[in-house]
């Protein structure tokens, strides 16, 4: 099982590195929110993978008596999962924005911060 | 073991059953209190008279705080509070040393006075779209990183702030300001995913987020556990936070957007919280790691400094200039992370504080100068000692403050850091800090020569901004300057201090874990 | 998306929603639930509504601005959080406490407190993303 789930995530950080290599704003967002999941399933496949053995005490003791699911990543992929959705949403805005403000999603056209061909500053006066 | 029912359940194994003491609310306040001020100010968004006043006092509520913690934490030793009872490393602790305590204080009392001067620098529309409360929860989620003693929180926290840096950084919309936050966004969002990757291989290795829990477990797994590979994911994710020179190219492109004390607190606080979780990670989780690795930290700590500067030389632009030597600086502090001796680190210390500091009152500095002057035009700005010679004061003590020449307080942590490089053989890299002096010294020396001394070259604004309360905010700031440079005793003392603290794992680990609660 | 029989639905929808949200968001102390997913409940049907009927509806129904109500939510989350440094325990730790409501007992927790609030703050900050895209595709 983790062997498949280690493959996966090779792929995903594959995919997404692929693709936030690219010059246009919407490929790279594609690529973050991959790369975020494949950190996700990452995180999944470190905390070990134990199947239907829920983390749940017996009745009667106050620890539980095998070895169960590890719920912690779980609690992690959640906080994760939030943090990269809101970003993503803020980052999906202003993508959006800066396409219909500055008319180019390509990177190479976006130098309102920093123009090409500026002068030199002053030498001296 | 078996329990009746109704029988009454032994806590002591799972809880912290100590009573909470008034110094559990010191650590939580630096937190709590921006993150309840943040909250009111949404609430009241549309009351934008009553923003300032209330961020102001927050600040300050949080910044007794963090002086009581600091007071506290240099007398009685690192103070630990786990939230919710459960015990470390079940519960997340927040565990307060001297390094978090003493940058956590520099931050906030930047964030006051960044606070202050936006009462006259942002008005009504950019407070309704929410400047106060992103101020309040970023300086929530940068105290928040000082503080936390959890690596997976620290990751929630760089969050915390980074969400809240983007809606400042768009403030106002212009165009300019969107294309600068895009690049910021995004590049800062892979930074804070490869930090997230190499907490996931982190906990799959030791099973544990607790940095105190790591740091015990980690000399009985560096025999087959891949912990280099995590020392370089930390370094690259942090190194990225924190501008280092190869992965810097973020900054440059989106400081000299926003307003100018959006700038200011950004150029003043955010990369130093880099800086420090580099600390925090490489010398106190990873120390064998951080020795193979600091050669090639040295490379990095030279090539940000001098190429830093060389940048600041090439620019036209005042803001852009700053954001040059911003990047300078942390190639400055990082080398006393690549020596990684006592006296390297407490150099990295002060470096830190001062340039928290120093930065943050340049940046305010400038936007005094385009209030006067009306651009941020090397080619255009003039003509500023004859009209506001105060202004040239400060700037000419702010800029050798930067430059690293007495009387001001960039000297100290140099002489400390040129000290520990040629102590332990790597005169080179004294050579750098020197030379990149050298070329702050002409950067910021042509900026005074053009923007002062030089008569002025274009007409003024018709108007010019009344610079007084700017004046405030940067004699404010220029008072620990001068002290600092002057009287640099308690302040060395302070960052020796947080040296040792990171250190001495131990020490740290003790307090997490008093002796006999957990195993 | 203005066909009639959309129009028509979305407000009960909406109002089964948001009813449906507050059902997830109380039960979400013992079994799959809670604060985070309640909110997205209603925050799809403040969207669902916007989609409707326009984002002027929705505001007006909302009365607070989304913003407002998010800041609320945080401020219920650090206060119940801070209910327990009264009761010298560290920060966050739960404090329980029965009420009788009609000759019932019930569970009240500063736990539930800080979900209530993660629900206003889930509610109030992606039904203001929400809006502002809507409003932008209608402008």
């Amino acid at each position: 099982m983790e062997t498949i789930l280690a493959a996966t995530v090779a792929v995903f950080f594959a995919v997404s590195i692929y693709l936030m290599l690219s010059k246009h704003i919407i490929r790279i967002l594609l690529g973050v929110a991959i790369f975020s999941n494949a950190v996700n399933l990452t995180i999944f496949t470190a905390g070990r993978v134990v199947r239907e053995v829920p983390p749940i005490i017996p009745e009667g003791l106050d620890t539980p008596d095998r070895i169960t699911a590890n719920p912690l990543p779980q609690a992690l992929i959640l906080t994760a999962i939030v943090i990269s959705f809101s970003i993503f949403a803020f980052l999906l805005v202003l993508a959006f924005r800066a396409y219909q403000e500055l008319g180019t999603d390509d990177t190479d056209g976006m130098r309102v911060a920093e123009p090409e061909g500026e002068a030199l500053p002053p030498l001296g006066y | 073991m078996a329990i009746e029912p109704g029988q009454a359940v032994d806590l002591s194994g799972a809880m912290v059953l100590a009573p909470a003491t008034p110094a559990d609310w010191l650590v939580v306040g630096p937190v709590a209190i921006p993150i309840v001020t943040g909250a009111i100010l949404l609430m009241v968004r549309h009351e934008t008279r009553l923003h300032a006043g209330l961020a102001v006092a927050g600040l300050l509520a949080a910044l007794l705080c963090n002086i009581g913690l600091l007071a506290r934490v240099l007398d009685q030793g690192p103070l630990v509070m786990t939230m919710g009872r459960w015990l470390p490393p079940f519960g997340i602790s927040f565990a307060a040393d001297a390094l978090g305590a003493s940058l956590a204080l520099v931050a906030t009392l930047v964030a006051v006075v960044c606070a202050l001067f936006a009462t006259a620098d942002i008005g009504a529309v950019g407070r309704r779209y929410g400047f106060y409360p992103f101020m309040m929860l970023m300086m929530a989620g940068v105290g928040g990183s000082f503080l936390t003693g959890d690596i997976f929180n620290l990751y929630v926290w760089f969050e915390v702030f980074l969400i809240s840096s983007f809606g400042l950084l768009v403030l106002g919309s212009q165009h300019k300001q969107l294309d600068g936050a895009t690049k910021y966004a995004i590049l800062n969002l892979v930074g804070t995913t490869l930090f997230l990757t190499a907490t996931a291989l982190l906990y799959g290795t030791f099973g544990t987020l607790n940095m105190a829990d790591i740091a015990r477990k980690a000399d009985g797994l560096r025999e087959n556990a891949p912990l280099t590979t995590l020392a370089v994911l930390y370094l690259l994710a942090f190194g990225m936070k924190a501008a280092a020179f190869p992965v810097n190219f973020w900054l440059p492109a989106s400081y000299h957007t926003p307003r100018i004390v959006t700038a200011a607190l950004f150029g003043g606080v955010l990369t130093k919280v880099g800086v420090y979780a580099l600390l925090r990670t490489l010398v106190m989780l990873f120390p064998p790691e951080l020795e193979l690795l600091s050669g090639l930290i040295a490379w990095v700590a030279a090539a940000t400094m001098v190429i830093g500067i060389m940048g600041a030389l090439a620019q036209t632009d005042l803001r852009r200039v700053l954001g040059f030597v911003v990047i300078s600086g942390v190639g400055v502090m990082l080398a006393g992370l690549a020596l990684g001796t006592s006296e390297g680190l407490a150099g990295t210390v002060f470096y830190a504080f001062h340039s928290m500091i120093v930065m943050t009152a340049l940046y305010l500095l400038a936007g005094v100068m385009n209030g006067l002057g009306g651009s941020y035009s090397l080619s255009k700005l003039s003509g500023l000692y004859a009209s506001n010679p105060l202004v040239a004061a400060f700037a000419l003590l702010l800029m050798l403050a930067a430059a690293g020449l007495p009387p001001a307080s960039g000297l100290w942590p140099k002489v400390m850091l040129v000290r520990a490089s040629l102590d332990s053989g790597q005169p080179w890299l004294a050579f750098a800090i020197l030379a990149t002096g050298f070329l702050t010294t002409l950067a910021l020396g042509r900026v005074f020569i053009l923007t002062i001394w030089r008569p002025r070259v274009v007409a003024g604004p018709e108007t010019p901004a009344s610079p007084y309360l700017g004046y405030v905010a940067l004699a404010v700031l220029s008072l620990p300057v001068v002290v600092m440079g002057l009287y640099p005793d308690p302040v060395i003392s302070v960052a020796e201090r947080a040296a040792s603290a990171i250190l001495d794992a131990p020490a740290y680990i003790g307090t997490v874990f008093p002796e006999g609660a957990a195993q | 998306m203005h066909t009639l029989i959309f129009r028509t639905i979305a407000p009960y929808l909406a109002s089964l929603m948001v009813l449906f949200s507050i059902f997830v968001l109380l039960r979400g102390h013992n079994e799959p639930g809670g604060g985070f997913i309640g909110g997205l409940i209603a925050a799809s049907a403040f969207a669902i509504y916007g989609i409707a009927c326009g984002v002027a509806p929705v505001r007006r129904a909302l009365y607070f601005h989304p913003m407002a109500i998010s800041g609320f939510g945080l401020l219920v989350s650090a206060l119940s959080g801070g209910v327990s440094l009264f009761m010298d325990m560290p920060f966050l730790t739960g404090q329980w406490t029965e009420i009788d409501v009609l000759g019932l007992p019930v569970d009240i927790s500063t736990v539930l407190f800080f979900d209530i609030g993660v629900y206003f703050v889930v509610v109030g900050s992606i039904t203001s993303i929400a809006l502002a895209l809507e409003e932008r595709e209608h402008a």
